[in-house]
């Protein structure tokens, strides 16, 4: 859509072409979160991925710990128009935490420490596409980051990638999360500029 | 594994909700008057042709197109609610910023841009006959985060809503008070509400109190008591939004009842 603002010339004219439509590149890492950041001790925490079945498949943080831990470079892109670009993260790839789950649906539904939902589509999440990340930049993820542990859906608006993450249900059909209830895109692809529904 | 705190929005289904959310569009705005609202900000009112109306809280998304179709976008959230076409912004101009400069320096009656909107279900206020929620509202900001409060208490004190109302604002200095003459009478209107501005550089000559950050003490002595279930609203700089939201819980207060927003990055 071409309408041009009187006297609006740009200045971020730099243009990448990792940039998705819409975005800003940002040097620091905005937080956005609904409410008062939680504070989880790795003691207390676990992830779970619970099956149609009932069954759950916990892991405890040593235990998550043990698993093989991938080292991740990628940009992220969050719904409020900033982008980070080459972003250093590790964790633990949801194909690893998938291995041993017998499931049949395609829907996951995130939750956190905190009451914190979102919807991820199960195949946005496995063949490399997601982590349960816990180090951001070398250190540790900061509380306001989503630390000790959160999802990491790059490919997707960063609202899907849910902070203090704690485990994964598995659903039959597409149901909003959090966000999604409240305005935003039931998927959440950044190059299809998914923001809205 | 079942949702807890901020998560269950009350007495609806998933899908209920998001069908009860009007659907958001890009419109074309027309500025009808900007003025300074404080040394580093302005107020810009725009006619915004098909606008649907907006709850108090909600934000939306400006656009301005350069001559070479280069785009930037950027949220603000609305300083106006109901079903009026004329929607109020207050932008605060950021330093090396791109767009809030323009916004705030050059804009200028009869120019033109595009929003998107209204956008945003959760940081909102709905007076106590649409909600069925008595509970009295604290409402917290840092700076410019006071915008989205102030539509709260605006429709608040349009609706004559009795819900008890109380404001916790901090500032640099009394030139940065957001809407100072509307807080006055705000303030004297029917709707009950009380505000407490914290300076925390330079205060007027006979305040109380010497200019500096706020302190867990002063929230506690500034805001609802924990025992009263208060739903809170905060709003400003990461920074901010963190130590308060922090002090809030250790103060007693149910992650759950605080919802927050955060003015971070660019």
């Amino acid at each position: 859509m071409s309408f041009i603002t009187r006297g609006f010339s740009g200045r971020g004219r730099e243009r990448d072409d990792r940039l998705p439509p819409g975005q800003t590149l940002v040097g620091d890492f905005p937080v956005l979160s609904a409410g008062p950041t939680p504070d989880i001790d790795t003691a207390d925490w676990a992830f779970t991925i619970r099956t149609e079945s009932g069954v759950d498949h916990t892991w405890t943080w040593d235990e998550f710990m043990a698993l093989p831990i991938e080292d991740v470079t990628t940009d992220i892109h969050c719904v409020t128009h900033w982008s980070k670009l080459g972003t250093g993260w590790r964790g633990v790839a949801l194909d690893t935490l998938f291995e041993g789950v017998d499931t049949d649906y395609g829907y996951t539904m995130a939750h956190s420490y905190g009451g914190y939902t979102t919807n991820v589509p199960l195949e946005d999440l496995l063949d490399g596409k997601a982590w349960v990340a816990f180090e951001f930049d070398g250190e540790p993820l900061d509380p306001e980051h989503g630390g000790p542990a959160r999802l990491l859906v790059p490919h997707l608006y960063f609202w899907k990638s849910a902070k203090w993450v704690r485990g994964l249900t598995m659903m039959e059909e597409d149901e909003p999360g959090f966000w999604e209830q409240n305005g935003y895109h039931l998927r959440g692809d950044p190059w299809k500029e998914e923001r809205y529904w | 594994m079942s949702a807890d705190g901020i998560a269950a929005p009350p007495g609806a289904s998933p899908l209920a909700a998001i069908r009860a959310v009007p659907r958001a569009g890009w419109h074309v705005a027309t500025v009808a008057a900007t003025h300074r609202e404080t040394p580093n900000a302005s107020r810009i009112e725009l006619d915004v042709d098909g606008w649907p109306g907006n709850a108090a809280g909600q934000h939306l998304d400006v656009r301005l197109t350069a001559p070479d179709a280069y785009t930037a976008t950027r949220s603000y959230s609305i300083a106006s609610s109901g079903d009026s076409t004329r929607v109020v912004l207050a932008v605060d101009k950021l330093p090396d910023g791109e767009v809030s400069p323009f916004l705030v320096d050059d804009l200028r009656a009869g120019d033109q841009l595009e929003v998107h909107g209204p956008l945003g279900a959760f940081f909102v206020w709905r007076p106590a006959v649409e909600s069925g929620d008595d509970r009295p509202v604290q409402l917290i900001a840092g700076g410019s985060g006071v915008v989205p409060l102030y539509a709260m208490a605006h429709a608040h004190a349009d609706a004559s809503d009795p819900t008890p109302f109380r404001l916790l604002y901090s500032v640099r200095t009394p030139r940065d008070v957001y809407f100072a003459d509307e807080w006055r009478a705000l303030a004297a209107a029917s709707a009950p509400l009380q505000v407490d501005l914290v300076y925390t550089r330079q205060a007027p000559d006979d305040w109380p109190a010497p200019p500096g950050r706020i302190t867990r003490e002063a929230l506690e002595a500034a805001v609802i008591p924990a025992a009263e279930r208060p739903r809170v609203y905060v709003c400003g700089s990461t920074g901010f939004v963190e130590r308060v939201a922090d002090w809030l819980v250790g103060l007693g207060h149910a992650p759950g009842d605080i919802r927050t927003e955060r003015y971070g990055g660019t």
